[in-house]
């Protein structure tokens, strides 16, 4: 147990440090909210002189980072100039709108991933082998912006897909079926680009993880034992990779929420990319540092999950960590 | 051998593909913020050898483009004007490598503008505006992954060489910025500096950001080489005879990482790239009528430009080269490494 115990702790300190690192940054900021209120002519000096006791940006440093982390505490994480709200529920919708995109896209990439680089091992120096590290190399050559934009192009001039947005104008008055569907076809392609976007990365990983213990003489005596190619494939050598994986795999829910950003700025898919972009544009401070902790969050998260499925997948771990 | 032979293919090929850029007043026919109002999204013009009649040309040349019949924004070939292509013409002055005065370009034509990648909205030509708008992409790639590195160097060498303290401390550090989401991170550090900003500015701010943000991956495998370096022999030896710390990390330690650098290097400068295009592509880096990679790409953003102007999207495939030069030395280099890799 020490083990997780020190994992956990490892975690908490990270969030505290990036949340203390984020408030910082906002000192040596030049200009704020209500620098650009004060250019507004209808507004009253005194009522902004108001607006910033209310909230308390006149207060030092440490004072104000206290009274944040208590908000966080409360479940509010600070408060919105801009919309003039608590900031965690209008990060939670946005948050869910990302995460239905990324796990699906996640799901996804995985799914294509495991058996491809599977493939690609077993047949390694082989024509597939050379295929896939070749189709691989292709994908990771287009950079992401380009890739985004060059699927919208080709959504455009195809007219299959409707063109941004989560959902059609219509959308409540479709049926639940017409509902999904609509709802599918805006997914898809911000799904396609996150997809090809992480794929090479992922086929890789599987690939190198496999390759490397196809090899081991366990699996020579398995194959002589006469188990089939396919129980050997994914019974014996992917549990036997299975390390590194793991490891990815965190790193993948990791950035769930940091990793579509682009995408969903492109695509203009209402989720925390354009919502924080929209932020950093208005100043409005406190949903910045709110979305930079919340997507942090899922980082160090996704590394505590790696830690534990490893904890529960490799016993040299445990044993380790027992002693 | 083999993997040697590769990497220096691929570093020429990097090497050839920067000269286009460096030297972009020459390649380019025009200033990049040259307008031409009357031409606004002109498609890319075709090089022809062939004319309409069916006759050869040895002399590649392009068709005027005139509006069509009933249209206010088609344009199409107008066969009756060929406008033959002229190498090494005089043309708009600019400086070569930013201060040798020059006016010769390597093509052009006599009389109109030509558009081998369409123009912009301005009538701008979208060629002579990648090409500069790569000088600044490359370059504050190119710096900001060189301030990352010796940042990454500084740092890693401290905590491998100096140990105790010192290296949690600054382990603990680069931990707690491998764990921030870094493009967030680049958007939040974007955020808190001034928005309105000159181009000169903007660009030394990016490069500023991006190379605050990745030292500390390559401080953490730095550290890794310390580690092991210090405790080799012939370092053991010329500690014995008295050499001083600074001179031992000098001369016998800090070269051991060069390699480590080397494919670092390979594999930040694309990164930093992306990540100046990503900021330019949306307003928070290098403002207009600077252009960059990522402004380049900007008006895509509208659903207009999208829907009739295909070719504003040309540069993102010409930049491609670019991207490939690097992937490939990053993972030849990474290769050629692996034989003598030296824990993490």
């Amino acid at each position: 147990m020490p083990y997780l115990l020190r994992r956990f702790g490892h975690a908490i300190f990270l969030l505290i440090g990036v949340s203390v690192l984020a408030f910082v940054f906002t000192v040596l900021a030049p200009g704020n909210y209500f620098d650009e209120m004060r250019l507004n002519p209808q507004i009253a000096p005194e009522s902004i002189v108001a607006l910033k006791t209310q909230y308390e940006v006149d207060r030092p440093l440490p004072v104000r980072y206290l009274h944040w982390v208590g908000s966080v505490l409360r479940g509010d994480m600070g408060f919105s100039f801009a919309y003039n709200s608590p900031v965690a529920p209008l990060l939670f919708i946005r948050a869910r709108n990302t995460l239905l995109l990324t796990i699906t896209a996640m799901l996804l990439a995985w799914g294509i991933a495991l058996p491809l680089g599977i493939w690609s091992a077993e047949h390694q120096g082989g024509v597939p082998d050379r295929l896939v590290s070749s189709g691989t190399a292709a994908l990771m050559v287009i950079p992401d912006l380009a890739l985004s934009l060059g699927l919208l192009v080709v959504a455009v001039k195809s007219g299959w897909f409707p063109m941004g947005g989560m959902v059609s104008l219509q959308f409540e008055s479709l049926s639940f079926l017409g509902k999904i569907r609509d709802l599918f076809l805006h997914m898809a392609l911000p799904i396609a680009a996150l997809v090809i976007s992480v794929l090479p990365l992922l086929v890789r990983h599987v690939r190198a993880a496999i390759a490397e213990v196809l090899d081991a003489p366990f699996l020579l005596a398995a194959q002589g034992h006469g188990i089939p190619r396919r129980t050997l494939l994914y019974g014996y050598a992917l549990p036997a990779a299975a390390n590194p994986l793991i490891s990815l795999f965190g790193f993948s829910v990791g950035t769930l929420l940091s990793g579509s950003l682009l995408v969903e700025v492109v695509m203009s898919w209402p989720g925390l990319g354009p919502f924080l972009l929209e932020a950093i544009l208005a100043r409005d401070l406190y949903v910045v540092i709110g979305g930079v902790l919340l997507s942090t969050l899922f980082l160090v998260g996704g590394n505590f999950l790696a830690d534990l499925l490893l904890y529960w997948a490799d016993p040299r771990i445990r044993t380790e960590a027992g002693t | 051998m083999k993997g040697k032979r590769a990497i220096s293919n691929w570093i020429v090929l990097l090497v050839a593909l920067h000269a286009i850029v460096i030297l972009g007043g020459f390649f380019a026919p025009y200033d990049p913020a040259e307008q031409d109002r009357k031409s606004p999204y002109l498609p890319p013009m075709r090089i022809h050898f062939v004319d309409a009649e069916g006759h050869f040309h040895e002399r590649p040349f392009v068709y005027s483009l005139q509006l069509g019949e009933g249209s206010y924004d088609k344009y199409e070939e107008n066969t009756a004007r060929p406008l033959a292509l002229r190498f090494f013409v005089q043309g708009a002055r600019y400086r070569l490598l930013g201060f040798v005065p020059a006016r010769l370009h390597l093509f052009g034509t006599g009389s109109e503008r030509i558009y081998l990648l369409g123009s912009d909205s301005y009538g701008r030509d979208q060629l002579s505006r990648f090409l500069y708008g790569g000088q600044v992409s490359l370059f504050a790639g190119l710096l900001g992954a060189g301030i990352t590195l010796l940042l990454g160097l500084c740092v890693g060498a401290i905590a491998g060489y100096y140990g105790g303290w010192r290296d949690d401390l600054l382990m603990r550090l680069a931990e707690l910025f491998l764990a921030l989401p870094w493009l967030y991170l680049l958007f939040a550090l974007r955020a808190f500096l001034p928005l309105s900003v000159s181009p000169l500015q903007a660009f030394l701010l990016i490069i500023a950001v991006l190379g605050a943000v990745g030292w500390a991956r390559p401080a953490r495998l730095v550290r890794g080489v310390v580690l092991s370096a210090k405790e080799r022999d012939f370092v053991r030896a010329a500690r014995g005879f008295g050499a001083t710390s600074g001179y031992l990390l000098r001369r016998h330690i800090l070269p051991e990482a060069s390699s480590v650098l080397m494919t670092q290097a390979a594999i930040l400068v694309p990164q930093f790239v992306l990540a100046e295009m990503t900021l330019s592509f949306l307003g928070l880096g290098v403002p207009e009528p600077v252009p960059s990679w990522g402004n380049l790409l900007s008006s895509l953003q509208q659903y207009s430009v999208l829907v009739s102007y295909w070719w504003m999207y040309l540069p993102a495939l010409v930049m491609v080269p670019y991207f490939l030069g690097y992937l490939g030395l990053g993972s030849r280099l990474q290769q050629h490494e692996e034989p003598y890799k030296i824990g993490k």
